[in-house]
């Protein structure tokens, strides 16, 4: 099976040969090293930015001005809060011009903790991204979601942030991307670049075909009755890890995989809180004014008289950074420990 | 770069002084590696090949706390200018394997990322030219005091695409309000993969102060002669004109940008070997003593990491703390909620 960044990097192949992508840019994205996460290695389009973040942002919305189908990479989400006035004048640019100019570009950028990244290289991003309209904003947990999502991405006229949680870019999934080799070794000698010189390499790309995941449209992981948990990313998988544990002592948990941040599937939220009338909200971003405390609000506002328990916000720790060692980070995101307890809690606490 | 043709005259105490630094600063950094092979620190960064350049500027760094004494805002290549200043091997061992003992971040921030306040050396952070920013703060705080303390900034070729780097350039130069800064860049000619001849169109980077009417000088970092050379003349000038200085100094990489990358030697040319050279040649330092130095500093090393391995790592309720300055209880840090 293909891990998250050959999925990616499959979909933006697609992307250039059906759906018009001119330039997939940014830091060491293009050769030889095809992206820190290898997510655009090969790529027609790939090219080589200069070290600057606020430079990539503005190129990647010049493009689409002039016509052009850019996807832009900020090499970590932790890079990218030097653009953040350029992200605004991107996601205002339609608003702004009473409709006269549309921007579709993508861009994309690792988050989240995970991979020993000490105070920088762990930062969470979808906070601060879903406080800036105008943007759509997605984030998948498995690379058929990621080819999905990057697909209907690179289809949308808007900008799309495409946040890719860092600790899952090398991991594989059960569903193959349509068009992807039985084998994994066979696409491996297809797409991968080879250790060594790479001068002369060119990948050979499968039959690939359109697979879209619409925008805006969330994933029921799991049914459950007793418990709903509202998650994306990486912590997908810890929530479906502490459900599984939960169900041994009968608890039933409702795991939703909102994969879109925003437009964000409030019916998909809806319609599980009325069926099990409790939930828990799980990201790992910090805790003040972060993006679960407004779906929180939106589910106290509209469904409060269905509630039989308190609705609950796991999150990060409203701290400064999260520390190298592993002890500092694991107290500082929720861990699968953290999510069964809360799910438990909210599980059973009395209506 | 050409081959120096300057090459000042060093004591050879000095020059041995400078031999030995530059061999600590290679070990502690070939163990760092190592931890990081063995799973003991996740990720490394840092400057064999650099040591050239940095230790004769941290033997001439003016030492000490407050404005009197030099500002130094670093980048992650600065283990050798950290050593000649007095840094410890013991010290940068623990921060690569994250020690609730680790003076500069108590087990938080990647190895070669120092905070030392008795010298004067600011928070450093992975973003790669915020420095460049923040440097002229402690130079305006210098120039309004006077007497001959500086602020040294440093950073590496590909970050200077940052618009910190101009900022740097325009705000050390302001007419009649000039700060007493010497600018550093270390070209290593790549940022990760990415060469600097495919970004950058100027012919030196040291070339971009000449229009802000500032003092430039490109110099082969790989030298420890000409390094020294240079440094001193552009220190001497900063402290006395009260004005900025760029130096670009032109170095090797020689584990490539990161544990990322695998930390594998690479072919470039090694400045420890070329300055032995010249040691031997001059007959200040016998094939003997040179190798007794390296042996002595690996066995500092492992020794050093057999005694990091006997203390503890932080515990999870640390994360609160410092969050607020004033704040022991962390009352503050919990405000909204734990
Ligand atoms: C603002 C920012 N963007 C991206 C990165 C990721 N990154 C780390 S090192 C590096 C290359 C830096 O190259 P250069 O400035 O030449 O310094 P060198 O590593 O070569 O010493 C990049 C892109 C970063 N640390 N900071
Ligand atoms: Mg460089």
């Amino acid at each position: 099976m293909a891990n998250m960044a050959q999925a990616i990097r499959m979909a933006l192949a697609y992307g250039e040969k059906h759906l018009g992508v001119t330039d997939v840019f940014g830091e060491d994205v293009g050769p030889p090293l095809g992206g820190v996460f290898t997510a655009t290695q090969g790529l027609r389009t790939s090219w080589n930015s200069p070290l600057d973040e606020r430079g990539i942002i503005g190129m990647a919305y010049g493009i689409a001005v002039a016509g052009g189908k850019p996807v832009a990479e900020i090499q970590f989400c932790d890079y990218i809060f030097n653009t953040i006035d350029l992200l605004k004048l991107v996601g205002n640019a339609h608003w702004g011009s009473a409709g006269k100019f549309n921007l579709p570009l993508v861009v994309m950028t690792p988050v989240g903790a995970g991979i020993h990244g000490s105070i920088y290289h762990s930062h969470s991003f979808d906070s601060i991204m879903t406080h800036i309209p105008g943007w759509k904003v997605v984030m998948p947990c498995t690379p058929i979601d990621a080819y999905g999502l990057m697909i209907a991405a690179l289809k949308d006229t808007n900008p799309v942030m495409f946040m890719k949680p860092k600790a899952l870019l090398r991991t594989k999934g059960d569903e193959r991307i349509p068009g992807e080799p039985e084998d994994e070794k066979v696409l491996k000698d297809m797409i991968d670049a080879p250790l060594g010189d790479r001068s002369n390499w060119k990948p050979r790309w499968p039959e690939l075909t359109d697979y879209t995941v619409p925008i805006g449209k969330a994933k029921i992981v799991r049914e459950g009755t007793h418990v709903t948990c509202v998650t994306y990313g990486r912590h997908v998988h810890w929530a479906k890890a502490a459900a599984d544990t939960l169900a041994n002592e009968g608890i039933s948990v409702e795991l939703i995989d909102l994969r879109t941040l925003y437009p964000y599937d409030f019916d998909a939220i809806k319609t599980s809180v009325r069926k099990t009338r409790r939930v828990v909200f799980l990201n790992e971003d910090t805790a003040v004014t972060n993006f679960g405390e407004h779906l929180l609000r939106r589910t106290t506002e509209e469904l409060f008289y269905e509630l039989d328990a308190p609705p609950r916000l796991l999150s990060g720790k409203n701290v400064p950074g999260v520390g190298l060692a592993p002890v500092l980070e694991d107290a500082s995101v929720p861990q699968i420990a953290d999510i069964e307890k809360m799910l438990r809690e909210t599980a059973t606490v009395p209506a | 770069m050409q081959k120096s043709t300057l090459r000042p005259r060093l004591e050879p105490a000095l020059q041995v002084r400078i031999h030995d630094l530059m061999v600590k600063t290679r070990c502690v950094e070939e163990r760092m590696i190592k931890m990081n092979r063995d799973g003991e620190g996740f990720f490394w960064i840092g400057a064999p090949g650099e040591e050239a350049f940095g230790v004769p500027l941290g033997l001439q760094v003016k030492k000490g706390q407050g404005p009197d004494f030099d500002y130094l805002h670093l980048h992650y290549r600065s283990s050798p200018l950290i050593m000649a200043m007095g840094g410890t091997m013991l010290d940068s061992l623990r921060q690569m394997g994250m020690r609730a003992t680790d003076r500069y971040s108590a087990g938080r921030n990647f190895t070669n990322h120092y905070a030392i306040p008795e010298w004067n050396v600011a928070p450093m952070a992975p973003t790669i030219e915020t420095q460049y920013l923040i440097a002229p703060g402690t130079a305006w705080v210098q120039r309004r005091h006077g007497g001959d303390g500086i602020t040294i900034v440093n950073g590496g070729d590909a970050g200077t695409a940052e618009g910190d780097f101009a900022s740097c350039l325009i705000w050390s130069t302001r007419p009649g309000k000039e700060i007493p800064m010497l600018i550093i860049v270390v070209n290593n000619k790549f940022g990760i993969s990415t060469s600097h001849g495919t970004q950058h169109g100027v012919r030196n980077i040291a070339d971009r102060g000449i229009p802000h009417g500032m003092q430039t000088k490109v110099i082969n970092g790989n030298d420890v002669f000409e390094s020294w050379a240079a440094i001193d003349e552009a220190m001497r000038y900063v402290r006395t004109e009260r004005r900025p200085f760029l130096l670009e100094a032109h170095v090797s990489r020689l584990n490539g940008h990161s544990s990322s990358s695998g930390a594998n030697r690479v072919d470039e040319l090694d400045c420890i070997l070329e300055f032995e050279k010249q040691l031997l040649a001059d007959k200040i330092r016998t094939e003997a003593e040179i190798k007794a130095t390296w042996e002595r500093w690996r066995d500092e090393a492992n020794a050093c990491v057999k005694q990091l391995r006997t203390e503890p790592f932080p515990e999870a309720s640390d994360i609160w703390k410092w969050t607020f300055h004033n704040d022991a209880d962390n009352t503050l840090a919990k405000a909204g909620g734990d």
